[in-house]
C-alpha cells in the first residue's frame, strides 16, 4: 500500500467537501434573492411563447412539491442535498419536458472528447518543448526562438479561436466556420461522419492546444533548469552517458513530476477556457449548452451543468493525485 | 533619484518586465490621448455613426458622393454593425477592462493578504478552515461559479445587467485564493527567520513586525500576486461578458466580443469589428504575462540562473 489511511481519508474528504460546497452553493444563491426566480421564470417562459404549454400547471406543481417550497428552509436543504446525492438534477425550464441530464448528455461527449484530446496533446507537446528549450545541447533555434511561442500561452483560448476562425474559415475557407458537423449531415456511425466531426474539431482543438502549450512549456523549462543543476547530472555527463539518454532518462524523467501535479491544478482553468472556446466556435459541447441556458436564464440547466463539471473535475483530480505516487517511486503518502 | 536610476538599470536587464511595462504605458497613453479625440459619452455607444464602415480616415456618406457639404469623418478602426465608432470603443473599452481588472484584483489581493497573514499567524482551526476553503475554491472553475452568481443577479430584474463596478465586485469574490496561499506560505517561512526573531526579542509589537519587517520583504510577492489576480479578474470579466452576462450596455472589450459572436460579424464580413477587441485583449494579456514573468525574476532569484 502506497497510501496511508489518513491520506486517503483527507483526500476523499476534500472530494466530498467540494461536492457538498457546490451543491450548497447552488442551493443558497437562488434563495438569497428576494424574489422567486423559479416561479417567475416559468411564467415568463410560458407567456413569451404566447401560449401556455401543455402540462405547464403540472410542471409548476411538480417543482413546488419537488422543492417543497412550503417546508422550512432546513428541510428544503436536506431534500436538495438528497437530490444531488442521487444526481437528480430536475427538469430544464426552457426545453421542458427534457430533464437536465438529457441536456447535459447531449453535450458531454463532445466536451470530454475535445478536452481529453487537446489536454493530452498540449501537455505532451508543451512538456517536450519546454524540456528542449532548457537543454544545453539544443540548437540555438530551439533555445532562443521557440520561447517566443510561449506568448500564446498568455492569450485566452477563445480569443485565439476567434482569430483562427477568421483566417482559416472565412479567409482561406479551408475549414468549417463552426458547429460540430455540417448542418445538412445526419448523424450516423459511419466513416464520412466521423471525418466530418474531426474536421469540425480541428479549429477548436488547435485554439486550445495553442493556448495551453505555452504554460506547460514554461513550467517544464523551469523544472528542467533546476534538474540540470543537480550533481547527478554532472556526474552522469562526466561518466560519459549518451546525450539522449542523459536528456530523457536523467533530465526529463526527473523534471516531469511537478508537471503532473500541475495537470491536476490546471484542469479547472482548462475547463473555463474550453467553455468559452466552444461558445465562440458553436461547438455543440457543454459550453454551448451553458451559454444557451444563460441566454434563456434556464437556472436548472446552468446549475446542473456547473454541478456536473465540478463533480467530474473533482473526481479527475482525485484520480491524478492517486496516480502520482505510482509515477514517482520517491513519493509515498504513507504515514504522512 | 538614485533609486530611480537603479530601478531603471535593473529594468534594462529584465527584458520581459521592460517589454511588459512598455506595453502597459502604450495602452495607458492610447486610452488617455484617445479619450481627448472622441466623445466618450456618445461615440462608443450604438447609433453614434453609420453602421458597418470599414476602417477609413475620410468617410463620406453614400448619399453625398463628393463630400462637398460635410466634413469627412475619420473612422480609423471602422464602425460596428450597430454604429459604434470602434476607435472610441477601443479607447473606452481598454480603460473599462483595466478598471474592472484593477478593482477586482486589488480587492482580491487585499482580502488575500489579510487572510494569508492572519491564518499564518493564528494557525489552528482558523488556519485549517481557510486552507480548506482555498483548496475547494481553487479546484472549482471560477468562471462557472461567477456564471451562477451573475445569472442570478441578471434574472432579478428583467433585462437589467450588471454595472462595471458591480461586475468588479462579483469577480473580486473569487480573486483572493491565489494571494492567500502565497502570502500564507511566505509568512510561515518568514516567521522563523532570524531578523523576525530578533525584532520579537527586542519587544517589537506584532503589528510593528508585520508592517516594518515583513511587508517590505513581501513586496515582490504582493506585486506578483496583484498581477496574478488582475489577470484572473480580467479573464473572468471577459468570459462573463462574452457569455452575455457582462454590462451589455457598456462598450467593454468582453461585451464587444459578445456582440461580435452574437451578430455574426465574420459572416457579414466585418472583420475589423472582431480585430479591435482581439488585438487589444491579446496585448493586455501579453503585457500581464510579461510583467508577471519579470516580477517572478525579482521575487525568485533562482529563475535568474535560467538564462
Amino acid at each position: 500500500m502506497r497510501y496511508s489511511k489518513q491520506y486517503l481519508l483527507r483526500r476523499v474528504g476534500l472530494l466530498l467537501l467540494i461536492i457538498w460546497s457546490a451543491a450548497t452553493f447552488n442551493f443558497i444563491i437562488p434563495r438569497i434573492t428576494p424574489r422567486n426566480p423559479l416561479r417567475e421564470k416559468l411564467l415568463q417562459e410560458a407567456s413569451r411563447s404566447g401560449y401556455i404549454p401543455i402540462g405547464f400547471d403540472e410542471m409548476v406543481a411538480a417543482y413546488e412539491t419537488k422543492f417543497g417550497l412550503d417546508l422550512p428552509i432546513w428541510r428544503q436543504y436536506i431534500n436538495y442535498l438528497g437530490d444531488m446525492a442521487r444526481l437528480d438534477l430536475g427538469f430544464s425550464i426552457a426545453s421542458y419536458p427534457k430533464t437536465v441530464w438529457q441536456v447535459i448528455l447531449e453535450g458531454l461527449p463532445w466536451t470530454i472528447g475535445l478536452l481529453a484530446v487537446t489536454t493530452i496533446i498540449a501537455f505532451a507537446l508543451g512538456t517536450l518543448l519546454g524540456a528542449l528549450m532548457a537543454w544545453q545541447n539544443s540548437g540555438p533555434f530551439v533555445r532562443y526562438v521557440m520561447p517566443s511561442i510561449l506568448i500564446f500561452g498568455a492569450i485566452p483560448a477563445y480569443v485565439i479561436a476567434l482569430s483562427l476562425v477568421y483566417f482559416f474559415a472565412f479567409r482561406l475557407k479551408i475549414l468549417p466556420t463552426g458547429g460540430g458537423y455540417g448542418i445538412s449531415t445526419i448523424p450516423a456511425l459511419s466513416i464520412p461522419f466521423i471525418l466530418e466531426i474531426l474536421k469540425h474539431s480541428i479549429l477548436p482543438a488547435l485554439a486550445l492546444v495553442l493556448a495551453r502549450t505555452g504554460g506547460w512549456a514554461l513550467g517544464m523549462r523551469g523544472m528542467m533548469v533546476t534538474v540540470e543543476g543537480e550533481d547527478y547530472m554532472t556526474f552522469a555527463e562526466a561518466k560519459g552517458v549518451k546525450d539522449w539518454r542523459l536528456f530523457y532518462k536523467y533530465g526529463v524523467r526527473n523534471a516531469l513530476l511537478p508537471q503532473v501535479t500541475g495537470l491536476a491544478l490546471a484542469l479547472s482553468f482548462v475547463v473555463s477556457g474550453a467553455v468559452l472556446v466552444e461558445l465562440v466556435m458553436g461547438y455543440p459541447g457543454l459550453g454551448t449548452k451553458l451559454a444557451q441556458a444563460v441566454t434563456q436564464l434556464d437556472y436548472f440547466v446552468i446549475q446542473g451543468i456547473v454541478f456536473v463539471i465540478i463533480l467530474t473535475l473533482a473526481i479527475a483530480m482525485l484520480v491524478i493525485d492517486l496516480l502520482y505516487p505510482l509515477l514517482d517511486p520517491r513519493i509515498s503518502y504513507e504515514g504522512g | 533619484m538614485q533609486r530611480i536610476i537603479i530601478a531603471l538599470r535593473y529594468i534594462r536587464r529584465n527584458v520581459s518586465l521592460a517589454i511588459g511595462l512598455g506595453i502597459l504605458i502604450f495602452l495607458i497613453l492610447f486610452a488617455v490621448i484617445g479619450s481627448f479625440l472622441v466623445d466618450t459619452k456618445v461615440d462608443p455607444y450604438p447609433l453614434a455613426g453609420p453602421a458597418s464602415v470599414a476602417p477609413t480616415l475620410s468617410y463620406c456618406p453614400r448619399t453625398d458622393p463628393e463630400c462637398a457639404q460635410v466634413e469627412p469623418v475619420a473612422y480609423p478602426f471602422g464602425t460596428d454593425g450597430q454604429g459604434r465608432d470602434l476607435f472610441a470603443v477601443a479607447v473606452v473599452g481598454t480603460w473599462m477592462t483595466i478598471r474592472i481588472g484593477l478593482l477586482a484584483g486589488m480587492i482580491g489581493l487585499a482580502i488575500g493578504t489579510v487572510l494569508g497573514f492572519t491564518s499564518a499567524y493564528y494557525g489552528g482551526v482558523y488556519d485549517a478552515f481557510i486552507q480548506w476553503t482555498v483548496d475547494v475554491l481553487l479546484t472549482v472553475p471560477g468562471l462557472l461559479i461567477l456564471i451562477i452568481i451573475a445569472s442570478t443577479i441578471a434574472g432579478l430584474e428583467n433585462g437589467k445587467t450588471l454595472t462595471i463596478n458591480q461586475m468588479g465586485l462579483v469577480i473580486a469574490l473569487l480573486a483572493w485564493m491565489g494571494p492567500t496561499r502565497t502570502i500564507r506560505s511566505q509568512v510561515l517561512s518568514m516567521r522563523e527567520r532570524p531578523y523576525v526573531m530578533m525584532a520579537r526579542l527586542n519587544g517589537m509589537s506584532s503589528l510593528g513586525i508585520i508592517f516594518r519587517e515583513m511587508i517590505p520583504n513581501l513586496l515582490p510577492y504582493l506585486g506578483a500576486g496583484l498581477v496574478g489576480s488582475v489577470t484572473g479578474a480580467i479573464f473572468a470579466s471577459m468570459g462573463l461578458a462574452a457569455l452575455g452576462l457582462g454590462p451589455l450596455r457598456e462598450p467593454t472589450l468582453g461585451v464587444t466580443i459578445y456582440w461580435v459572436i452574437n451578430q455574426n460579424a465574420f459572416l457579414r464580413g466585418l472583420w475589423w469589428w472582431a480585430a479591435v477587441p482581439i488585438v487589444i485583449v491579446a496585448l493586455i494579456f501579453i503585457m500581464l504575462f510579461l510583467i508577471s514573468m519579470g516580477l517572478d525574476e525579482v521575487a525568485n532569484p533562482r529563475v535568474r540562473r535560467a538564462r
